[in-house]
């Protein structure tokens, strides 16, 4: 279990302080206590006292602090290591051998995400013990989310594609376990479904890209793919777009980028905590994960496609931001916007900003899991999703109503918090790559963002309660995690000022910037004023003018939801008719294909076989019926009946009569005499 | 010399046995045209006995042979008759026609 | 030891038919005696093919060259020799079959279908052990089709006499005709079809390798004659298609697969897991061990083709699942997709493809034979297979839902569990057949494999949904159902494990079977093949 292989060409070689040590050598443990929580919450889980959470916690709990240390030794000195074991040789392909590996990478990209899923792990399991309390299946339901955590581990420590595909498939699969947790009522079942097969499209992209790119450079080994990349290796630099883009749509499928996005408003049919940890803030990240980690590829190699995954990426960005306006269900508006922000992400991405898109990631996975629990302390309240049916909480959850205003003006991009200086170092890398109209349109995304956020928070907090409870507070394990979840949300900013670079502080980009291969990335110099403005100005007025249209309260509920624009409101109530397309094409399609096929075969195909078989029991019949009976036993009843006749004719010749036989033998004698006298 | 009268004379007593042998009723009688037949046999053998001369006298040790088994032959075929006489009442070979079709 | 070298393989050979010869001594009241001596007879050929694996050396050499051979003349008058021996090849599908029929063994304790025989039915397991295990060892082209036809038998036996007894209208037919009537005899005479082409063309190498040498059936021989390019031109071309028949039926390959759901559904429950889980593997076994070595030129000629049929066996096979109503004709055309895999893997020609056809193989038995081991202890409780009339099972029987439900994971190759190297490996396999092979066609078939995994993910999720998540029906309620009991379990316990450990840590399969695989395509299709394929040969 040694560490690493550093990139061996001297102009890519990155500085590290850390590459072994205890936590470093150990750090596989993170990937491998969950699933042996998961084992263990299936074994014992039902008899404890909080049915199985004890385990869920526990195992959360003791990564958390192997990733706090590996988060502060990279921002200290830096750490780069990997370890991997052979699962397999397979054969060889152009001569070069190869070979299966699992194991992890313990580098700045991979630590940051330790830290994200760990930290933000632990807390939603804790809020869940307050929020699933009482429900069904609680041993079931922290089984799965450790399946979904280790996973989630295990492909962000991935040092090759094959284990990323094994987490990125297995996050896949806890997904679907746990949106269709309640599985009673199939509906969820075909949300979960949905999950899965939208993802799976999006995994065949994966899987070829996958193979493309690794064939051509004789490995599946990240760094060895980054390397080629960077020294421009021929046989990569063919099939450098393909593959790129294939590995894109794989992307696109998790991380819910247009179109492949159908999946994810449904995926609400799942328990809170689920929505807040695997859809906001990291299951639905690993596609801006895969983006990073082979991010050389793209800087060197695969320029063509850069343009078509920034385009997606902007249009992800716009396109569900407007649906989170006219959403009724708050999880709905949460979903969107998480889509949206992942559109942010990828755009920033693509267009080359690698730091800036990872640290949106990392900012947003913070207000957007507080948000999202903070949903869920509000549905625990009221019992409905509903924004018709909430009003008014701010009296009753204060504790709820502060955090999740911090969160929601986080989103919103207002300075200092920390998705202010996420989202204006992507507007800075927009406007640098060159790509000012897409920047234009992040900027008009902030706007709708501010809208539809200040939408929530009045119809949720403000105005009066339109519900039939009585709601309350949430208890303290749900609301600690909150105001924990608030604390970053506010403050992370810090860690990526442009300009600033301060030791501890300020350096996120740095901090990234340990890997395996150095590549070219974006680097802002210092806040430009004027963009920055710009921002927070688009913020300002989207809250503006959501205020305006939403805090008044007339005490009915159409007063503020007949804030109507005409046509394009009814288009996105129905989702731009996507889902009704999807369902279309592949309802439409599928059934009537699959029917048809099993058709073809029993009537056709098996027709076919049974038509032989029927030509055959015919030709026996016939062969049977007439050659054989008629023909062949013919002329075998033929020569039994001559032998028939012969014998009777000649049994008249056994008279019993002694003296005939004698006169025949005498008779005879005499014919030979004759013959051989006088013939011969 | 006188070889052509006794293979005349044989035959017109062979003849003489073929004709009692197919046309007599009478078991015995048959037998007695069979007897017949093989002493006209003896004849012959004799016959040509005397002509040819041979070292070991064949015709002679071969008449000696057909005398023997002939009168085996009849000792047996009498005893038959006597069964049959005895267990049909009857003599007659017509009468003895069970093994027909 | 000395003697294992010389009797081990044929003591995993015969040694079930000897249990088979004891139980027909034992009287048939005695069914724990019955069973005992069943199990002891798996057992052991089990326990032997492990000691197997103890004593194989991994390291050994090229290809052709097989470890605990045995060699006898059996029949001198045709130069048939009673030739036993394994390699990397053999050695993980043989592991296979001796594994699968303890666990049958195990699973059959209490379970019987009606006409309740015992006595009859084990016996028919332990003639078909012998003719399975047998197929994997034989060395001889004489001795590989008896065992070949040997598992026929006691198959159609299986079928005919214990399985589904409901009559079934098939189109095209006059009167109604019970399931398993059809089904059996359907099974035999389609498999004997391929079966006597396959005979055809062993001969027509037999008598062909006369040329070089004294006539041989021996396949050690036949591939040396083989590579040295023996057998070529239009002879070659018509014994590779008539021994393709025969192999293909068995697999199955599209269009000869018909057979395959019918046999299944009209099955009883340890003849359906058998029929999947090893006798499937019979016939791309032979593919591997006696077309593609004795005829590679040909065999190259044949990839592309091989390749599309495959590959319409993959996407065929998943559209039809999907418009199924019954549970376990569902998890039969499943096999269609699946071989499909496997034989697209073969056409590739590439030790990459192969190996991804072995462990396919191997994965494939273990999965799907989980999936019919529950299809049949469900329909057994349920007494129904249609699915619309199943639902929340996972709440009815916890335990057997929530196997089904990962096994179901498993077939449609989530990774980390063992069907996902087959499916990937096949994929990267065809990314780069072998040189000269239309990369235009493997492409294609690539990415058609790709999306067939998206068609698998679907049926089986359908499959899932349908059966066992929802609410139990109403005709359900009041019943009692008894979740999987401790034969089942044991039987069960196994397979899961053994899918999740070659899940994580394929090399399991691999180390014994990559160096193999990789010589014999080095051997095989050396550079004069290759060279022969460019000039269109």
């Amino acid at each position: 279990m040694t560490p690493l292989v550093l990139a061996t060409e001297a102009e890519h070689v990155v500085e590290a302080g850390i590459t072994g040590g205890f936590w470093v050598d150990t750090a596989g443990i993170m990937l491998v206590l969950p699933f042996a929580a998961f084992l263990l919450i299936m074994a014992v889980g039902k008899r404890m006292k909080r049915q199985g959470a004890e385990i869920a916690i526990g195992a959360l709990a003791i990564n958390t602090i192997w990733a706090t240390v590996l988060f502060v030794l990279n921002m200290t000195e830096g750490v780069l290591a990997k370890t991997t074991f052979e699962i397999a040789r397979i054969g060889t392909v152009a001569g070069k051998e190869i070979v299966f590996e699992l194991g992890w990478v313990v580098d700045g990209l991979s630590i940051m995400m330790f830290f994200l899923v760990n930290l933000i792990g632990l807390l939603v399991f804790i809020y869940a013990v307050g929020y699933m309390h009482g429900d069904v299946r609680i041993p079931w339901f922290f089984a799965a989310f450790s399946l979904f955590a280790g996973s989630m581990l295990l492909l962000v420590g991935a040092p090759n594609l094959i284990q990323l595909i094994i987490g990125w498939e297995g996050v896949g699969l806890a997904s679907y376990l746990l949106i269709g947790f309640y599985w009673e009522d199939l509906d969820n079942v075909r949300a979960g479904n949905k999950a899965f097969l939208v993802n799976r499209v999006g995994d065949v992209g994966l899987t070829l890209g996958a193979i493309i790119v690794a064939l051509a450079v004789g490995s599946f080994d990240f760094g060895a793919i980054n390397l080629a990349a960077a020294e421009h290796l021929e046989a990569l630099s063919s099939v450098a777009v393909v593959g790129g883009l294939l590995l894109f749509l794989g992307a696109m499928g998790k991380s819910a980028q247009f179109p492949l996005h159908i999946w994810l408003p449904d995926a609400m049919a799942g328990p809170t905590p689920v929505s807040a940890l695997m859809h906001a803030a990291t299951m639905v990240t690993a596609g801006i994960y895969l983006m990073a980690r082979t991010f050389p590829l793209f800087q060197n190699l695969a320029e063509a496609a850069r343009p078509w995954m920034v385009a997606i990426g902007a249009i992800t960005l716009f396109a569900m931001g407007l649906l989170a306006l006219v959403a009724d269900d708050i999880k709905k508006v949460l979903a969107y916007s998480t889509v949206s922000q992942l559109g942010y992400m990828m755009t920033a991405v693509a267009a080359g900003g690698y730091t800036a898109g990872l640290f949106h990631l990392f900012t947003h996975a913070f207000f957007k899991a507080l948000l999202f629990l903070g949903a869920g302390s509000v549905i625990h309240a009221v019992h409905s999703n509903n924004m018709s049916e909430m009003g008014g909480l701010r009296k009753d959850l204060p504790i709820t109503y502060w955090t999740f205003l911090i969160g929601s003006l986080s989103l919103a991009g207002i300075i200092p918090l920390a998705g202010f200086w996420s989202k204006d170092e992507i507007l800075a890398t927009l406007g640098d790559e060159g790509y000012t109209a897409v920047m234009w349109l992040a900027i008009a995304g902030a706007f709708v963002t501010a809208f539809y956020m200040t939408r929530t928070v009045a119809l949720t907090f403000h105005g009066t309660y339109k519900g039939h409870g009585h709601p309350h507070e949430s208890p303290r394990v749900m609301t600690v995690p909150l105001v924990l979840l608030a604390i970053p949300a506010a403050i992370a900013g810090i860690f990526s000022i442009p300009g600033v670079s301060l030791p501890g502080i300020g350096n996120f980009g740095q901090w990234l910037a340990v890997r395996e291969v150095a590549m070219g990335d974006h680097h802002g110099e210092a806040i430009e004023w004027v963009l920055a403005g710009s921002g927070i100005l688009a913020a300002l007025a989207g809250i503006a003018l959501g205020w305006m249209i939403f805090s008044r309260d007339r005490g009915t509920q159409t007063a503020r939801d007949s804030f109507e624009v005409p046509v394009l409101y009814p288009l996105l109530r129905n989702k731009y008719y996507m889902d009704d397309l999807a369902n279309g094409v592949v309802g439409g399609t599928m059934g009537p294909v699959a029917r048809f096929v099993n058709w073809t075969n029993t009537y056709i195909i098996d027709g076919l076989v049974n038509a032989v078989a029927l030509l055959t029991k015919a030709l026996g019949s016939f062969v049977y019926g007439i050659v054989d009976q008629l023909g062949v036993d013919g002329v075998v009843h033929g020569l039994s009946a001559a032998a028939d006749g012969a014998g009777s004719a000649l049994r008249k010749m056994q008279t019993g009569r002694v003296q005939q036989y004698a006169a025949s033998v005498v008779g005879g004698v005499l014919a030979l005499i004759i013959v051989f006298v006088f013939v011969t | 010399m006188l070889l052509n009268q006794f293979l005349i004379l044989a035959a017109a007593l062979f003849a003489l046995g073929i004709y009692g042998l197919l046309v007599r009723r009478n078991l015995v009688l048959i037998l007695l045209s069979v007897e017949l037949m093989l002493n006209a046999v003896n004849i012959n053998l004799i016959a040509f006995e005397s002509v040819f001369r041979s070292e070991l006298a064949v015709g002679q040790v071969f008449a000696i042979f057909v005398i023997t088994v002939a009168a085996a032959e009849v000792g047996i075929g009498l005893a038959i008759v006597i069964m049959i006489f005895r267990n049909r009442r009857s003599a007659n070979v017509d009468d003895l026609s069970l093994l027909r079709w | 030891m000395e003697l294992f070298e010389t009797w081990g393989l044929t003591l995993i050979v015969f040694l079930p038919l000897a249990g088979a010869l004891l139980l027909g001594l034992l009287p048939k009241e005695n069914e724990l005696s019955l069973k005992t001596v069943a199990l002891l007879a798996s057992l052991g050929a089990f326990v032997l093919s492990l000691v197997l694996i103890g004593q194989f050396d991994f390291s050994a050499g090229p290809y052709n060259s097989y470890q605990f051979e045995v060699d006898e003349t059996w029949i001198g008058a045709i130069n048939a020799h009673y030739h036993l021996g394994v390699d990397g090849i053999s050695l993980p599908l043989l592991v296979l079959s001796t594994f699968v029929m303890v666990l049958a063994v195990i699973y059959s304790w209490n379970h019987w279908e009606e006409p309740r025989n015992p006595k009859a039915f084990l016996i028919l397991m332990m003639i078909l052990a012998t003719g399975m295990n047998g197929t994997f060892l034989a060395l001889d082209l004489v001795l590989f089709f008896i065992f070949f036809e040997v598992v026929l038998l006691p198959m159609y036996f299986m079928i005919g006499i214990w399985g589904d007894r409901t009559p079934r209208k098939i189109p095209g037919f006059g009167r109604e005709v019970e399931t398993r009537l059809y089904a059996s005899i359907k099974f035999f005479l389609f498999t004997l079809f391929g079966s006597a082409f396959m005979l055809l063309g062993f001969l027509a190498l037999y008598f062909e390798s006369g040329k070089s040498g004294p006539r041989t059936f021996d396949i050690v021989e036949l591939t040396k004659l083989g590579a040295d390019g023996a057998f070529t031109g239009e002879f070659a071309f018509l014994v590779f298609g008539a021994m393709f028949l025969g192999f293909a039926v068995k697999v199955p390959m599209w269009p000869l697969h018909t057979w395959l759901p019918d046999a299944h559904t009209a099955a009883p429950t340890v003849g359906s897991v058998l029929l999947a889980a090893i006798l499937l593997k019979l016939g791309s076994y032979g593919f591997i061990r006696i077309s593609l070595p004795i005829l590679p030129e040909e065999a190259a000629n044949w990839a592309p083709a091989i390749a599309i049929l495959a590959v319409i066996g993959i996407i065929y096979g998943s559209l039809a699942c999907l418009a199924q109503t019954d549970m376990k004709r569902l998890i039969a055309f499943s096999s269609v997709g699946h071989m499909g895999f496997v034989m697209l893997g073969i056409a590739t020609l590439t030790d990459i493809g192969i190996n991804a056809a072995i462990i396919g193989m191997v994965a494939h038995g273990l999965i799907t034979g989980l999936l019919f081991f529950l299809a049949g202890s469900m329909s057994h409780r349920y007494h129904t297979r249609e699915m619309s009339r199943l639902g929340g099972n996972i709440r009815l029987m916890p335990v057997m839902g929530g196997i089904l439900a990962f096994t179901a994971m498993a077939s449609l190759g989530l990774p980390g569990l063992a069907g996902f190297w087959g499916e990937f490996m096949t994929l990267v396999g065809s990314y780069n057949p072998l040189q000269g092979l239309s990369l235009g066609v493997f492409r294609t078939a690539m990415v058609l494999g790709a999306v067939g995994t998206v068609l698998t993910a679907g049926y089986m999720l359908w499959m899932l949904q349908q059966v066992n998540l929802g609410e139990p029906g109403a005709e359900w309620q009041g019943q009692e159902f008894h979740d999987a009991d401790r034969f089942e379990l044991t039987a069960w316990v196994p397979l899961i494990v053994l899918i999740v450990v070659i899940g994580f840590y394929p090399k399991v399969v691999f180390d014994t079977t990559t160096d193999t695989v990789t010589s014999l395509v080095n051997t095989v299709f050396n550079s004069e093949t290759v060279a022969s394929l460019g000039s269109g040969g």
